[in-house]
Order: C-alpha cells, then sequence, then structure tokens
C-alpha cells in the first residue's frame, strides 16, 4: 500500500512541562472555586447579621504571612533548580531542589502551627471551621503533590538523567502555580476572613 | 492541497494490540491491570461506561414506571431519591463522560501520528480510580446514601466516590489534552487536526478546568457533612450544591466529541474534503463555551422574559440576565448547528454517491438528538414558561446524553477496525441505529411535553391534567429499547469475524477514510504506527490517493 514517508525523529515536546501546565489550571480552577463558595457562604453570613469567624477564634496571621514569603521563596528555589539543570549543574540543582524539599515541608509544618494556634473545631455549628479545615485542608494536599513532584524531579535528574531537563522546569511551573493559589487563600481567607 | 511523495514505506507492522494477548493466565491479567496502550485503556473506559448505560437504562425505565401512576406505588418511597440520584449520575458521570473521554484515549493517538497516548499510566490509573468511584457510589446508593439518603455514613461515602470519579476523569482528561497538544505527527499544525481529535481537545481541556470545580464543592461538602452540618444543608444540600455540573449546559460539553465524530464521518461519507474546516473547528470550540458554565457552578439560569420595559434600568436587568444565558446556552447551540451545516454542505451532491455507514446514521441521529436537548436547554430558563423543576430538564438531559450515546456507537462502530480488526454488520447495526434514535425519543420527548404540563421532577407523585400514564409509560419503553439497542450493539461488536473478513481482514482502511489512523493496521499495534508519518493537509490519506482520492 502506499503511505507516506517518515518522518525524522520528532523534536521535543515538552510533554511534561505541557501535563503540569494543565494540571496547573485545574488547581487553579480547583482552589478558585473553592473561595468563590468561601466568598459566597461569608456574604451569606454577614448579610444575616452574623459573624463569619466564630466568637473567640483568632487567625493567628505571623505565621500565615510567614507561609506566604516562604512558598515565594521555595519558587526562587524551584526556578534555581530549573536554571541550574539548563546549564547541566547537578550540585546546584540538587542543592536547590533539596532546599524546595526543605521548605516545603516548613509550611506545611507552619500550616500545622496555624491549626494549633487557632484552637478551631471542625464541627463548629457555625460551619466556618468546616470550610477553614477544608480549604486549607486542600492547600496542604496540594503541597504534598508539590513535594512529591519535588521528590520524583530529584531521582530523575539527580538519578542520572541528566537531559531529563523538562521535569525540573515543569516542577518550578508547579510550585509557581501553587505560590499563586496559596496567595489568593492568603488574601481571602487569612487577611479578609 | 499538496502533499509529500509517496512511497511504499507502508506502515505493515502486525504487533497485537491486545499487550494480554501475549501473557497467560495471571500475567494477562497483571497486563491488562498495568497496560500503558492506549487501545486497551480506551476500551477499558467504553466497556465499563457501555455496562453503566445499560444499568442506568434500567433505572430510567424502573422510575418511569414508577411514575405512571402518580402515586408512588412501585417503589419504596424512601428509596426514591437514592434511583433518581443513581440514574442522574448513571446519565452523566457514569456513561456520557467516560464513554467519550474513552474514545478519545483509543483513537486521539491514531489520528495524530503518535506512538502512544501522553502519560498512558496516569490514564490507565484514571480510569481504575473513575471505575472505583462508580462502584463505591452504587455500593453508597444502595444503603441509604448521596442526596436526602439517612445513613450519615453512606452519605460521606456517597460523597468521597464522586471525589474519586471527578479526579480519575480528569486525569484521563489530561493525557488526551496533552496528547492533542504535544504528540502531533510532523507537519499537523493545529489547523490540520482531525476533527474528533479537536473535539477531544476541546472537551478535554473544558473538563480540566471545570472538574476540579466539582471536586472543591465535593470536599466543601464531606468536611461540612461529616462534622457540622452547618453550611450546606446537611444530607439534603448534597443534591443542589453538585446540580450544576450534572444538568445543561454542562452536558453540551461532555458531549462533543460525539459531535467531533460527526464532523469526522461527513466528509468521508460524502467522499469530499470538509468546506470550510477553520469554520467548523470553530463550531466544535464554539460548544466548548459550556465549560464556563461548570467553572461559574451555574446550577440554573433564569431569563424572565414577560414585563420587558424600554427604560434604561430595565435594559441594565435584562442585559444582565440576557448575557449569562446567551453564552451559556445559546452559544454551544450555535456551535452545533454550524457543524451540522458545514455537514450539509458537504452532502451537497456533486457526481459521488454517498457510502452510507451505520457510523455515520448513529453520528447524524446523535448529533440531532443533542441539538434538540440543547433547545430544550434553551428554553429551560426562560421562566414565564414554567419549565424549571418540572420533568422537562430531565427530558433535556436525556436527549443530550443519549444523544451522545449514539454519537458514541457511531465512533466505535467507525474505529472497531482499528481496535478488534472487525466491522460492525451494516445491515443490523443500521437497524440499530434507527431503534436507537427511536429510544432516545421516546425516552425523553414525552417528558418535554409532560414538562409543560408541569409534572414535576425527582418524584413520584404528582397531579395533573393530561395522558400522564402515557408519557411515563413511553419514557419507560424508550429506556428499555435503549438497554436492548446497547446489548444488540455489543453483540454485533463482539461477534467473531465472517466470510470474506475472517480470512482476509477488512483492511486497513475499511472506509476509505482521510486520517492517519487509516494508515496504521487493522487492527492497529501496540505501538500505532512504527515509523511516525509526516502530514502535508488535514486529510493526509486522502492525498495519498492523488486528484481522484476523493471518489474512490
Amino acid at each position: 500500500m502506499h503511505a507516506l514517508p517518515p518522518a525524522p525523529p520528532p523534536p521535543p515536546r515538552r510533554q511534561v512541562f505541557v501535563g503540569t501546565a494543565l494540571a496547573g489550571a485545574g488547581v487553579v480552577t480547583l482552589v478558585g472555586g473553592m473561595l468563590a463558595v468561601w466568598i459566597l457562604q461569608r456574604e451569606r453570613a454577614l448579610d444575616a447579621g452574623s459573624s463569619w469567624v466564630p466568637d473567640g477564634v483568632t487567625i493567628p496571621e505571623v505565621p500565615s504571612n510567614v507561609m506566604l514569603i516562604s512558598i515565594w521563596g521555595l519558587c526562587v528555589f524551584a526556578q534555581w533548580a530549573a536554571w541550574a539543570a539548563r546549564r547541566d549543574d547537578r550540585v546546584h540543582a540538587g542543592l536547590a531542589l533539596g532546599l524546595v524539599g526543605v521548605v516545603g515541608a516548613a509550611i506545611i509544618n507552619a500550616q500545622a502551627f496555624v491549626y494549633s494556634q487557632m484552637e478551631l473545631p471542625v464541627a463548629d455549628e457555625t460551619g466556618y471551621g468546616a470550610m477553614f479545615y477544608a480549604v486549607t485542608g486542600t492547600m496542604i494536599a496540594l503541597f504534598v503533590a508539590g513535594l512529591v513532584f519535588t521528590g520524583v524531579s530529584a531521582f530523575r535528574y539527580l538519578g542520572g538523567r541528566v537531559m531529563d531537563r523538562e521535569i525540573v522546569a515543569a516542577h518550578a511551573l508547579f510550585w509557581y502555580v501553587l505560590a499563586a493559589a496559596f496567595s489568593a487563600v492568603w488574601l481571602i481567607v487569612y487577611v479578609t476572613k | 492541497m499538496s502533499t509529500t511523495d509517496i512511497t511504499d514505506t507502508a506502515v505493515t507492522s502486525a504487533v497485537p494490540s491486545d499487550e494480554a494477548a501475549r501473557a497467560g493466565g495471571l500475567g494477562a491479567l497483571a497486563t491488562w491491570f498495568t497496560t500503558a496502550d492506549s487501545k486497551v485503556i480506551g476500551r477499558n473506559l467504553i466497556g465499563t461506561s457501555l455496562l453503566a448505560l445499560l444499568a442506568t437504562a434500567v433505572v430510567g425505565a424502573l422510575l418511569g414506571a414508577e411514575r405512571i401512576d402518580g402515586a408512588d406505588s412501585l417503589i419504596d418511597a424512601d428509596a426514591l431519591p437514592q434511583l433518581f440520584t443513581a440514574y442522574r449520575v448513571g446519565l452523566v458521570y457514569g456513561v456520557l463522560v467516560p464513554l467519550l473521554l474513552g474514545i478519545a484515549v483509543a483513537v486521539v493517538p491514531l489520528q495524530l501520528g503518535a506512538r502512544s497516548l501522553a502519560f498512558p499510566r496516569v490514564a490507565a490509573a484514571g480510569f481504575w480510580t473513575w471505575l472505583g468511584g462508580l462502584i463505591l457510589t452504587i455500593v453508597a446508593l444502595a444503603d441509604n446514601g448521596g442526596p436526602g439518603g439517612g445513613n450519615a455514613d453512606m452519605v460521606d461515602l456517597y460523597l468521597a466516590a464522586q471525589a474519586l470519579m471527578l479526579i480519575g476523569l480528569a486525569a484521563v482528561a489530561m493525557c488526551v489534552a496533552t496528547s492533542v497538544l504535544t504528540t502531533r505527527a510532523p507537519g499537523m499544525r493545529m489547523s490540520r487536526v482531525p476533527f474528533f481529535s479537536w473535539s477531544a481537545l476541546i472537551a478535554s481541556v473544558g473538563l480540566v478546568l471545570a472538574l476540579p470545580v466539582a471536586l472543591g464543592v465535593v470536599i466543601y461538602l464531606y468536611v461540612d457533612h461529616h462534622y457540622a452540618r452547618a453550611l450546606f444543608g446537611g444530607n439534603t444540600g448534597v443534591g443542589s450544591w453538585t446540580a450544576f455540573v450534572l444538568t445543561q449546559p454542562a452536558t453540551y460539553l461532555f458531549a462533543l466529541p460525539a459531535i467531533g465524530v460527526f464532523a469526522e464521518i461527513v466528509p468521508v461519507t460524502f467522499r469530499k474534503r470538509m468546506p470550510l474546516r477553520p469554520v467548523v473547528l470553530t463550531g466544535l470550540a464554539l460548544v466548548g463555551v459550556a465549560a464556563l458554565s461548570i467553572v461559574t457552578q451555574q446550577p440554573l439560569h433564569e431569563l424572565p422574559w414577560s414585563g420587558s420595559g424600554l427604560s434604561f434600568d430595565e435594559f441594565g436587568t435584562k442585559f444582565g440576565d440576557l448575557l449569562p444565558y446567551a453564552l451559556f446556552m445559546l452559544l454551544p447551540l450555535l456551535g452545533a448547528v454550524i457543524v451540522l451545516a458545514l455537514g450539509a454542505l458537504a452532502a451537497k451532491p456533486e457526481g459521488t454517491s454517498p457510502r452510507l455507514t451505520p457510523s455515520f446514521l448513529f453520528a447524524f441521529f446523535g448529533l440531532g438528538m443533542i441539538l434538540v436537548g440543547m433547545v430544550g436547554g434553551a428554553l429551560l430558563p426562560i421562566t414565564d414558561l414554567g419549565l424549571q423543576g418540572t420533568v422537562f430538564e430531565e427530558a433535556a438531559t436525556v436527549y443530550v446524553v443519549y444523544g451522545g450515546v449514539l454519537g458514541a456507537l457511531g465512533g466505535i462502530a467507525w474505529w472497531l477496525p482499528k481496535w478488534s480488526g472487525r466491522v460492525v454488520p451494516s445491515g443490523p447495526a443500521m437497524g440499530l441505529a434507527l431503534l436507537g434514535v427511536l429510544a432516545t425519543i421516546l425516552a425523553a420527548l414525552p417528558y418535554y411535553i409532560a414538562g409543560f404540563a408541569d409534572q414535576p421532577a425527582a418524584t413520584g407523585t404528582y397531579d395533573y391534567e393530561g395522558p400522564s400514564a402515557l408519557w411515563n409509560t413511553l419514557a419507560l419503553v424508550g429506556h428499555g429499547l435503549m438497554a436492548l439497542v446497547v446489548l444488540g450493539f455489543a453483540g454485533l461488536a463482539l461477534r467473531p469475524a465472517r466470510g470474506r473478513a475472517a480470512t482476509q481482514g477488512v483492511g486497513d482502511d475499511p472506509w476509505g477514510g482521510h486520517t492517519l489512523e487509516w494508515l496504521t493496521t487493522s487492527p492497529a499495534p501496540a505501538v500505532n504506527f512504527q515509523e511516525v508519518p509526516t502530514v502535508m493537509s488535514p486529510e493526509p490519506v486522502l492525498d495519498l490517493h492523488g486528484p481522484e482520492g476523493a471518489e474512490r
């Protein structure tokens, strides 16, 4: 039968990067949708004349601000890893990925500290507690996913696949998305209250 | 349209498509569980969702029987909410989304000239996650869970199962979208992507953006229901908070690949290139606008018709009502009409006789039914018609879902040679297509009429003037017929080849197709193509046969 001639080997397609971008778009709509419902419920509570944050509950601002600063700092480390990987600098890439892991774990620790400081029950009768833990818990789950991504990137790149720079760049993109999502959570949940 | 030189570097691999065929016993099972062959993953999705369709059609028939006398006489009233939920969730998450995604998983890499799907193991994981969620949904509903359920643990389980299904489907959609964006054959610019793959791309991107929004709501519902039951209405609020993703216009996005199947088959049927190809691509993309309705969590549009004034204040209010309505309800309808109109243009007689196939009939009827559902969806928000809260909405959903199913069956019949090396027998399959459109009309049209007579939705009790027993009996018959169509189609698709097809095979290109999948063998090898072909036009296979290719 007739057929088209074989093509040269396909050029690099940045498949991991594009897939990560799509997953990042999903993260944005996930967190955005949750914050939209948050704003709706808050508005309803205020319109009904009741307070949104339950009486006696104080949201600790210092650790939440530290989380915000940390996650953008983490993005710098993630970008450092991508920069180093592009230059085949495994030492710097490894150091940067390690720092991403440490700071990421610290952010989760800070979130746990916020929980312990607030002493907010999940089952409070206003429903605020359930919503607070739902949205911040979702962020924790996303941070954990980010850390898994960091681990996979480190194993793949540092394990010898030095040509696999794309995954390090995609890893940085994912953390940028998480930083943007957390910034929105910080503004609406921790600052606007 | 120019093309590359024609050579004889044919794709002649006979590598079996099904990896499991090379292993035996437990090995075959393990291979099936862990396969990275997109055709196998797609077939898993298709087969499971057809089983779900069978079950959902039976539930639909049961609900029709329950509503015949309007007195809650057949089924225990406490079980009705669970059955209505099973029916609705089954139609959308159990059938429409996974069925069309399954076809996309199995076909898109072949159409793109790719050796595999992007992230095939993620797609496989997505399938198993969705299947687990579907099974847990059934378990939860069977034990008094779901919206309005009396068993709190099972309501929680239902919500967790919803989350699993959403995550699984979003994962599969991400793989399909990434495939179209990154694994196209050399020379296949986006404007040259086949219509079905284009529709799969639009639908998949829409799903990746939309399903996480529904997931976020489900997370809220789970935490609130499990711990507080304060802000979301407890068990009764579950249905209303998740309704936006189970109704129109969300279903338009889910049914979009079925419209792509029609656009794919029409030019081959009428043996010519599709006229105004960019406009067809635009029409398919317009249907995808429905994704915005899910992202913005629009459960119900309202368009007051009466009391229209010409004052400036009135104009502002009317414009505010009309804009989202036009964006979410009318633009997708316009997109589908564009595809149908250009399909009609392609059908204009020009000396060649069309090659009618069961696939064309299925796809044509499917698009027709989807359009009728879209028109119903456009009428529903007009508050003066008083259709909201009636069975009219259910009818529009059934039109869109069953229309999508007919389109999907057309797609399965079309690409079956690439998956199994078989074709469905033409005569019986055409009969099934006719039966399928009859089933859809019977299952949905009576509820359009009963909606105008104010038969309430999601309840077995009502009281209105008119032949209510007739409408509900016809709906019962319609769902029963759809179950028979699915069974009949599965029988034809799985039937071993006979006669000449059994000895010589069906050939690599049994329909005279235009796109790359018809270059590889039937069935296609696990790696799809031994050598990646180069593409110089949207119809590379048609080009191979020279200027007279269209008249083959």
